[in-house]
């Protein structure tokens, strides 16, 4: 009860410092656009021939929707939480009577306004593109909205549960680099998952990359039916729960190590 | 058990194993497959115990063990061995009411939002801390009177002086009332009169609150100034905990009389005085037992070519030098 009679006050909070950074953030924005890269490569490819059922028009609306998706599902809470437990800032919310991963949330969470900014031309792109078509059943989009909230929280609590790595190593930036390498392959970020080979894309479905990145954009384009989605969903949340519980424990096992040994 | 707003500090033990390494290339690629670890004794087997409502000043050279034993008191760290209680609760466990009812101020590092004025921390930690907004603007009202912070904390964080900085990050600690405050070098890189500002205020907080108040400060003004009792510890262990005076008069039980002469003062007739520690043509420094200050002013007055004369304490920066050099002989 007490987290959610705060929560307003810290999104609102949270919100101020991301206009506050806004030029930050909009060059930390623009970092995420490399699919835009991937558009004009695959692009190119498939002006000869469609590659699939990619022809140059679904690659426009695919990946214009992966930069609107990453933007809404971005978070930065690894690199504040490895630059925090390096530096000892981190001592400062640990005194705090609420569980910092609840105030990071609420900072993260907050930002997302600001990124719509970017993400709403993009999609408007992509719509008029005519590559795909916003749902607009109410349940098509409940589902792109619980696919959103569930990308958000996969990508939240892995960054938690790698960051926290550092309570035990100097850094653990160079693992997150590794696993930024697998997101980038795996999740649909640089080509579409159903242009790999079978096996690629059938091994792709069952790890958590997919949940982070292509799949709310399969369903924001309407390329998913609704028992795929369905499916996806309970997979996704499966992912949610479980990279939840890892980072907690996590948490607190980096929390027992600091108290031991400090920061 | 220790009354709701006490600290009690039983044979607290903190060790840190710390990675070591000799500089140089071999000893660079050495450490990679080979480390060696080192543990360092941060604090050892120190107990005392500050009732509800005391200032006591926290002392010790650098490496001390002070910071170390306040962040055990404020539940950052676990302690190695021993017991601490802080308010009834057991700090480490880091339970609701008991971080309700501390804080941890520390003069190096801030809890403000750097790009935002500090009324957002403010707003912050009144919903973090559930302070009702009655409450959240009475108390802010009180804070201003003592910190005159109202103009200033509309002002993004980075654009504040330091000195304003430290009265802001004051107020958010102290926003939820906190019962017992630890105070780290509070007034590190402050001008004198702000030093003087935030002494003023953390003496107006205690007496106005009754919070219990333990204070580390390299300023020994701030200590002199604050704390009737010191707790001195050195290279993690206890080695005076007592009254700030009775700690002086052990350790050096004379007084400094500072005179200042129109004319070139005849020293030999200083020195069958007292001892002399400081000779210039116009000013001089003369070291008496305490019991012989009166008649030794008496004495002195009677030159006329004495301009002026003070009675000092030796400075503490120079007792605790004496206490930490006599605690090393003890211990060798």
């Amino acid at each position: 009860m007490r987290v959610l009679r705060a929560y307003p006050t810290l999104l609102r909070v949270g919100f101020a410092g991301a206009v506050a950074y806004r030029a930050e953030m909009l060059v930390w924005m623009l970092t995420m656009t490399m699919p835009l890269v991937s558009l004009a490569l695959w692009s190119a490819v498939a002006a000869t021939a469609p590659v699939g059922r990619f022809g140059q028009r679904e690659f426009v609306g695919y990946f214009l929707a992966t930069v609107v998706v990453r933007q809404l599902t971005g978070s930065w809470v690894v690199w504040e939480l490895i630059q925090e437990i390096k530096s000892g800032a981190l001592a400062t919310r640990l005194l705090k009577p609420i569980h910092p991963l609840v105030v990071y949330s609420a900072d993260n969470i907050a930002a997302i306004p600001l990124r719509t900014v970017l993400a709403v031309p993009m999609m408007i792109i992509a719509m008029a593109s005519g590559a795909g078509q916003l749902p607009r059943e109410p349940l098509a989009v409940a589902a792109l909205l619980l696919s959103l909230s569930g990308a958000w929280l996969i990508t939240f609590f892995v960054m938690t549960a790698i960051g926290t790595l550092s309570f035990f190593m100097e850094s653990s930036y160079s693992i997150f680099e590794i696993w930024l390498a697998c997101f980038m392959l795996l999740s649909g970020y640089l080509l579409p998952l159903e242009l790999f080979p079978e096996w690629v894309r059938a091994t792709t479905y069952g790890l958590p990359f997919r949940y982070m990145l292509s799949f709310p954009v399969e369903i924001l384009l309407g390329l998913a039916g609704p028992a795929e989605i369905a499916r996806g969903l309970v997979v996704q949340w499966i992912y949610c729960l479980a990279s939840g519980l890892v980072a907690l424990v996590v948490w607190r096992a980096g929390l027992r190590r600091f108290g031991a040994f400090g920061g | 058990m220790t009354s709701e707003r006490g600290i009690e500090v039983a044979s607290l033990s903190k060790d840190y194993r710390v990675h070591s390494r000799q500089a140089g290339l071999w000893n660079t690629v050495r450490s990679v497959f080979h480390r060696k670890y080192e543990t360092v004794h941060a604090v050892r087997d120190l107990s005392f115990r500050i009732e509800p409502g005391e200032r006591v000043g926290f002392l010790g050279p650098n490496g001390a063990g002070k910071t170390t034993t306040l962040k055990v008191l404020a539940g950052l760290l676990h302690p190695t061995s021993g017991a601490v209680t802080v308010a009834g609760h057991k700090p480490q466990l880091r339970e609701y009411w008991f971080l309700k009812r501390i804080t941890l101020v520390m003069g190096q590092k801030q809890q403000l939002i750097w790009d935002l004025p500090p009324v957002e921390t403010f707003a912050q930690n009144r919903a973090i801390y559930d302070i009702d907004r009655d409450r959240f603007e009475q108390t802010m009202k009180e804070l201003d009177q003592l910190l005159g912070i109202s103009e200033i904390a509309s002002k993004p964080t980075r654009q504040l002086s330091l000195g304003e900085r430290m009265k802001c990050e004051l107020a958010a600690a102290l926003l939820h009332r906190p019962e017992v405050l630890f105070l780290d070098e509070p007034t590190i890189g402050l001008d004198v009169s702000m030093q003087l500002a935030v002494r003023d205020f953390i003496r107006d907080y205690n007496e106005r609150t009754g919070a219990t108040t333990l204070l580390t400060s390299h300023y020994m003004d701030d200590v002199a100034a604050l704390c009737p009792r010191v707790i001195v510890i050195d290279r993690g262990r206890l080695c005076y905990d007592g009254d700030l005076r009775k700690l002086v008069q052990t350790i050096r039980p004379d007084k400094s009389i500072v005179l200042r002469y129109t004319e070139r003062p005849d020293r030999a007739a200083l020195e069958r005085i007292g001892t002399v520690t400081e000779y210039d043509s116009i000013k001089a420094v003369v070291r008496v037992p305490q019991q012989e200050v009166r008649d030794a002013v008496a004495h002195l007055l009677l030159d006329p070519k004495l301009h002026d004369l003070t009675i000092e304490d030796p400075p503490l920066e120079e007792v605790l030098r004496e206490l930490f050099a006599r605690t090393a002989e003890e211990g060798a």
